[in-house]
């Protein structure tokens, strides 16, 4: 029997050939230490191809879990430990693996064939490359396809239950009940007695395997988090951002209605919505993205809380509706999913490089809101402050999330609704005019004007994305008119309300700033923990408002001597802020289509301290 | 339960409109001599005579000329962006059963920027009267071709003439499954008036073609017909034969199933085709809109069809479930916290 030796924390990869069930074995495992009570947080990673050639490099699917027994602010960019179900998923990994990690590798792929299809020239299982590691070559297949043998599966399907072989050896490894998985497989399959009783016959096979072999020197223990009290569920970034829409209009007593147009990483926000048809929620999958915010934007015209999700693509097709939008001052959602650009680019990656088309991109003088989420259950809160300011101050609002955030998921401590705040939509119900007439642009102390929704009598109006006239709403081509709507428009987005940045240095002194936003929170706040934890000074903030900027944030600026901003674009949000407060901030960037490396980031903050203090 | 007329769920005015209750108190600023004033005239007209509420009304366009149309009606109205008036009435429609929702385009606006959202808002049958003024020309950015020129037209942009081969509305909006295609004239102000009723009163999308002059870029372009007794006219009406001009009529060749035009008095008054607007199969409706020809010597107008399908906003609705406003925010808290949560 191996020895049980504690870990605060752990991060585990499991990879594999897109067909081989590795969303699933991860979600499985995260599910496990939910139970053990970790905190935890994952990152699925998989090819934009449903089906990339088998056995290659491009087809591998992987998906990562970071657990631990406090406060995991990410899914962790170097694994302890590599599940490779074939040799594309070890040749796509091991750069990452932490040097001395564990690596599981299923022997039976490791054909010659495969070998050669990855550029392999030797087995690496059994040429000593991979000597620095602690390797478990093992035969999942062979003992999976043995493990079920007697439930008469095709050869295929029988090896297919490999996942769950790996899984139960990873149960075992991990010290985890088995009893957990044993009862959702008997739930996920209850309508195919033959593939439930293989799966779990697999699943019980690895356990046991781990059991009764002696090739692990030892198993682990992760034990639970001190997490703040409450109750908790998991939660991806698309759900809780599809929740936190929910909850707006719940809380301003609107009908919610999206229009969408199915675009990754984007789609399981309108997925989660087409499925709320019990709460009330209106979808809308329209023929293309323009047509989507279109539709939207008429269901808020006739009161509906209108909303459109999509990512970069359909960011810049929605273009001329948002500043339609704008014109018209409707309330609008704007959810923007940011995937790796231009064009095309990488779109199950991540990236934050739509932040400047957010904020400028549309012809004419046309600001927004525009609010970021930073981690997955964030965007709960994003969208809900989204909502919010859009119906308050009838505009449309962008929310930016990232497929980092989308489908990245974590623990969530689930928020009491009744204790949010209610959203007073004031649709207008009489005249405000004189004589009883309407005047549609006639702004209330929030600069917002009325929302009269059609079937109102007596407040029958035009609105259309002519210049308007001041007050009356008229169509106007009058200079000084367009000058006055022009800065109206701009006041009335800059007078929003939002907090202080809030500035987190613990020893109250420190001489490097790191300012970030959106979801390169994580990252920045664990970076800044080892940092500290190594002696060093450093300070952090992050901003989830990027228009309008928190009052404070030029003061926050200057009051370090250097601030350094990372960011997964070139430098989008540095050239805002040097443009915005003449500060002479230090842009970081990575974009490589993957979250920033801490240990990277760590790194280079230490050298950034260090030099700064030699100065 | 299915709806069947167009204004189901609308509700009706206590008095009676009148046209002048729906124009509204801007000036209008077409062209003199422009087909839209008689078109903006004749709606204002159908619209009082719908009965309903002028509160319930709402007009979205796009961008032309035609688009100024909801600034002139008393009515609500979104003047909105270039070809995507479909995509945000299609919203409107979803979202409130309550209105009668009117989408005024033209050629270009439907049919050339905002011709994807045309032909799905046709084949979701949302349930929206599109009114299509078709001038065949690019008229607000001062004269060039348009997706329904007729080829060789001399514009500023075709000065050798154009190569583009034309579009028709109405068998683009066959074919795109629309259960109500019809077409008017400008100069027509009963047979604008009965198409009008009658699309308003559909369940489902409705398009209707308006032939609409324009005097100054296009002039002439639909003079053939402009005369009540035009020769070239085909008028369309349910149920009876298809006849026009000196003696003309629509005929079936028995051989190839093709239609035709022969001399009644030839072919027989039996050989004449019925025109049945409800038929099922668009093909014959199809065939019809196929007699008009370029240049324009004759074209049919009235309704090519008129059939009952599932619309898409009614049975869109239908699946929504609205908890009761007391139980909503219970409902979603029950989905908020979700089938598997663990206490810290």
């Amino acid at each position: 029997m191996a020895d049980v030796a504690t870990l605060d924390r752990v991060v585990i990869r499991f990879a594999g050939d897109s067909g081989d069930g590795m969303q699933l074995t991860g979600d499985r495992f995260t599910t496990e230490s939910i139970f053990v009570g970790n905190d935890f947080a994952t990152f699925p990673f998989y090819p934009a191809e449903i089906r990339a050639p088998q056995g290659t490099v491009a087809g591998v699917s992987s998906f990562q879990l970071h657990v631990g027994s406090w406060d995991i602010l990410t899914p962790g960019d170097q694994p302890d430990v590599l599940v490779a179900m074939n040799p594309a998923a070890l040749r796509a990994n091991l750069g990452d693996l932490r040097r001395g990690g564990l690596i599981i590798a299923d022997t039976a792929e490791f054909t010659p064939r495969n070998l050669e299809k990855v550029g392999y020239g030797s087995n690496p299982l059994t040429d000593d490359s991979l000597a620095g590691y602690e390797l478990h070559a093992l035969d999942l297949t062979g003992m999976s396809v043995r493990a079920v043998e007697q439930f008469h599966l095709g050869r295929k399907d029988a090896a297919r239950t490999k996942n769950m072989f790996a899984l139960g050896l990873l149960t075992w490894l991990f010290s985890r009940d088995p009893a957990h998985n044993l009862e959702f497989l008997d739930a996920k399959f209850a309508a195919h007695p033959q593939i439930r009783d293989a799966n779990k016959a697999a699943y019980s096979a690895g356990y046991h395997f781990g059991e009764t072999t002696e090739s692990f020197t030892s198993r682990y223990h992760v034990p639970g988090a001190s997490l703040e009290r409450g109750t908790y569920r998991q939660v991806t970034g698309n759900r809780a951002m599809a929740l936190g829409l929910m909850a707006a209009a719940a809380r301003a007593e609107l009908p919610l209605f999206l229009g969408a147009y199915p675009i990754t990483p984007a789609t399981d926000v309108l997925v989660t919505l087409a499925e709320a048809k019990d709460q009330g929620v209106l979808t809308f999958q329209a023929e293309d993205e323009i047509a989507a915010i279109g539709a939207a934007l008429g269901a808020s015209y006739a009161g509906h809380l209108g909303v459109t999700s999509t990512s970069g693509p359909g960011m810049a097709l929605k273009t001329e509706m948002i500043g339609l939008a704008v014109m018209l001052e409707l309330p609008l959602v704007i959810v923007d999913v940011q995937r790796a650009g231009p064009a095309t680019g990488l779109p199950t990656k991540t990236e934050q490089a739509d932040l400047l088309m957010a904020l400028f991109g549309r012809h004419g003088e046309a600001p927004l809101p525009v609010i970021a989420a930073q981690s997955p259950s964030d965007c709960f809160d994003a969208a809900f402050d989204a909502a919010r300011i859009a119906l308050e101050y009838r505009t449309p609002v962008i929310v930016l999330s990232d497929a980092y955030c989308a489908n990245g998921a974590e623990p969530w401590r689930i928020p009491d609704l009744s204790t949010l705040p209610a959203i007073d939509p004031r649709i207008a119900t009489a005249p405000n005019g004189p004589g009883d007439s309407f005047q549609p642009y006639r702004r209330d102390e929030r600069l917002a004007r009325p929302w009269a929704l059609p079937g109102t009598p007596g407040l029958e109006h035009r609105i259309g994305g002519l210049e308007k006239a001041d007050v009356t709403g008229e169509i106007s081509y009058d200079p000084l008119n367009h000058e006055t709507m022009v800065r109206l428009r701009a006041a009335k987005i800059d007078g929003i309300g939002v907090p202080d940045l809030a500035v987190d240095d613990p020893t109250g002194d420190a001489e490097v700033l790191v300012v970030g936003w959106g979801s390169t929170w994580g990252p920045i706040g664990a970076a800044a923990r080892r940092v500290r934890v190594g002696g060093r000074r450093v300070a952090t903030a992050h901003l989830r408002h990027l228009n309008p900027l928190p009052a404070n944030t030029g003061d926050v600026l200057r009051r370090y001597r250097t601030v350094l901003v990372p960011e997964m674009n070139s430098g989008q949000l540095a050239l805002l802020l040097r443009a915005r407060y003449l500060v002479d901030v230090q842009s970081y960037t990575k974009v490589r289509g993957l979250p920033i490396s801490i240990g990277e980031l760590e790194a280079d903050l230490i050298t950034l301290i260090d030099t700064q203090e030699a100065r | 339960m299915t709806a069947t007329s167009g204004l189901a769920g609308v509700p009706l005015a206590v008095t009676p409109l009148t046209r002048k209750d729906l124009a509204s108190d801007q000036e209008v600023r077409w062209c003199p001599g422009c087909g839209d004033y008689a078109i903006l005239a004749a709606v204002q007209g159908a619209l009082a005579d719908l009965g309903v509420r002028r509160e319930n009304l709402v007009i979205v366009s796009g961008i032309g000329c035609s688009s100024r149309f909801p600034y002139y009606m008393n009515t609500y109205g979104v003047h909105s962006l270039h070809g995507r008036a479909p995509a945000l009435a299609t919203g409107i429609a979803l979202a409130r059963p309550d209105l009668s929702v009117w989408v005024v385009t033209g050629d270009g606006d439907a049919l050339s920027i905002g011709g994807n959202h045309l032909v799905h808002a046709l084949r979701r049958n949302v349930n929206l009267t599109i009114l299509l003024f078709n001038n065949r020309i690019y008229s607000l950015t001062k004269g060039q071709f348009s997706p329904t020129s007729e080829r060789g037209t001399v514009t500023k942009t075709s000065p050798e003439g154009s190569v583009d081969a034309p579009l028709d509305p109405i068998t683009l909006a066959l074919g795109a499954g629309a259960t109500f295609v019809a077409r008017a004239i400008d100069s027509d102000r009963e047979l604008l008036a009965d198409v009008l009723g009658a699309a308003a009163g559909h369940r489902g999308a409705a398009l209707v073609e308006i032939y609409q002059n324009c005097p100054i870029f296009n002039d002439g372009a639909f003079d053939a017909l402009r005369r009540k007794d035009a020769p070239a006219l085909i008028r369309l009406r349910h149920g009876e034969p298809i006849t026009f001009g000196d003696g003309l009529g629509v005929v079936r060749d028995p051989g190839t199933g093709r239609l035709a035009v022969a001399r009644v008095a030839e072919v027989g008054t039996d050989r004449v085709l019925v025109h049945d607007a409800h038929d099922p199969d668009p093909t014959t409706a199809f065939a019809l809109a196929r007699l008009t020809d370029a240049p324009l010597t004759r074209a049919p107008v009235g309704v090519f069809r008129a059939v009952t399908a599932p619309v898409f906003d009614d049975d869109a609705r239908a699946q929504v479930r609205m908890p009761a406003a007391s139980d909503r925010l219970a409902a979603l808290q029950r989905l908020v916290t979700g089938p598997d949560t663990w206490t810290v």
